[in-house]
């Protein structure tokens, strides 16, 4: 392996590493953080849930919009308030709306969402069994099994078979 | 070829009953889906993605008292939202779309048709919306500074300008995003102020 070799995939390792570890860092900068790392972990999970209400698809802890910041911040506060993460979701919810949200929650106003995937996917393999009966016209498999051997045709088969053992033991 | 068509010869009367409903169900079903579809696109052509329903309206502003611009006086806090009807105006002297509707709100001002209370969003520099409003006019009563989005995410705010309606007993009637202009307030927030004001 040549040197330049080495270096690249030296090179390339560092990244991966660096990318490894970066990534759930989120947006937070180090003085956002909470002193108490139980806290700050809480913090971090509160926030993946909360979307940025600037960029839209984003989580406030992925996001490095202003207004994330201070939502995050703003997160932290009651936290260390001694907030339960519920009740800070909730606090978000009180002001944004469900939309704040990034997983939606379970209730009249989303069923469709929650079960809509699942009904399309009932009514899909309905069509498919409808299309695949039509195309066998409902018959069941074994009917058009091919019939078994006629009397005639078996006694056929069992003369061919021993005149085959006869010349095989002959020779 | 010749397997399927032994197939149905073999059974032509159950053709008919089992893949009548079948067949029509094929073109049906999409067709109610499509149908479905284009009613929720029709829907949405109107609507701007980006503006949320405020969850706040008919609902009393939050208890809050945002610090007084330097030098200015004056402070917004919740207190001064209550007895008379008025509107609550988020800006910033980095916003551009507030100079675009500031011109509108000092008009407002002149008419005296109702106090405007300002809510001076995340200055870098506390003295930087003063500034602003020495170089373009001040159509403000009470003005706050929140440098830190505490009061905006009580309000439910996600970019300046937004501008509120707030009654009588300081709920907040309606949320409007964007500048101010001519045309929202003479087909919706003047005649919401009048209503309001009656009531």
């Amino acid at each position: 392996m040549s040197m330049n070799r080495l270096r690249t995939l030296a090179a390339a390792a560092a990244l991966s590493v660096t990318v490894a570890v970066a990534l759930p860092a989120g947006a937070v900068l180090p003085d956002e953080m909470l002193d108490d790392p139980k806290l700050e972990e809480r913090a971090r999970e509160v926030s993946r849930n909360l979307r940025c209400v600037v960029c839209q698809n984003e989580s406030i802890d992925a996001s490095n919009a202003e207004l994330a910041r201070d939502m995050r911040l703003i997160v932290r506060d009651r936290i260390a308030a001694g907030d339960t993460n519920e009740e800070v979701l909730q606090f978000m919810v009180d002001r944004y709306g469900d939309y704040v949200l990034l997983e939606p929650p379970f209730k009249a106003s989303t069923y469709a969402l929650w079960f809509g995937p699942a009904i399309f996917l009932l009514l899909a393999a309905g069509a498919g069994y409808a299309y695949y009966r039509s195309r066998t016209g409902g018959v069941p498999a074994e009917t058009v099994r091919p019939a078994g051997l006629s009397a005639e045709e078996r006694a056929r088969l069992d003369a061919l078979l021993r005149d085959d053992t006869d010349t095989s033991s002959k020779s | 070829m010749s397997e399927t068509n032994t197939q149905t010869a073999d059974a032509p009367q159950q053709e008919p009953k089992g893949s009548g409903w079948g067949k029509r169900l094929v073109f049906i079903a999409p067709t109610l889906v499509f149908l479905v579809l284009i009613g929720f696109f029709v829907k949405q052509l109107g609507e701007n993605p980006a503006e949320l329903p405020s969850v706040l309206i008919d609902r009393p502003v939050p208890e809050f008292a945002l610090e007084p611009l330097p030098g200015r006086g004056k402070p917004l806090t919740s207190e001064s939202l209550k007895g008379d009807v008025s509107l609550v105006n988020i800006f910033g002297s980095w916003c551009v779309a507030c100079q675009v509707e500031h011109p509108f709100l000092m008009q407002i001002k002149e008419s005296g048709f109702v106090p405007i209370h300002g809510i001076d969003w995340r200055e870098k520099d506390p003295r930087d919306g003063m500034r602003w409003l020495q170089k373009y006019g001040d159509p403000y009563d009470h003005v706050g500074l929140d440098p830190d989005s505490k009061v905006a995410v009580d309000f439910g705010v996600t970019g300046a300008p937004e501008t509120f309606v707030v009654d009588k007993q300081g709920v907040i009637r309606y949320k409007h995003i964007g500048p101010v202009n001519a045309e929202v307030w003479e087909k919706t927030l003047k005649p919401l102020i009048e209503k309001l004001r009656t009531s």
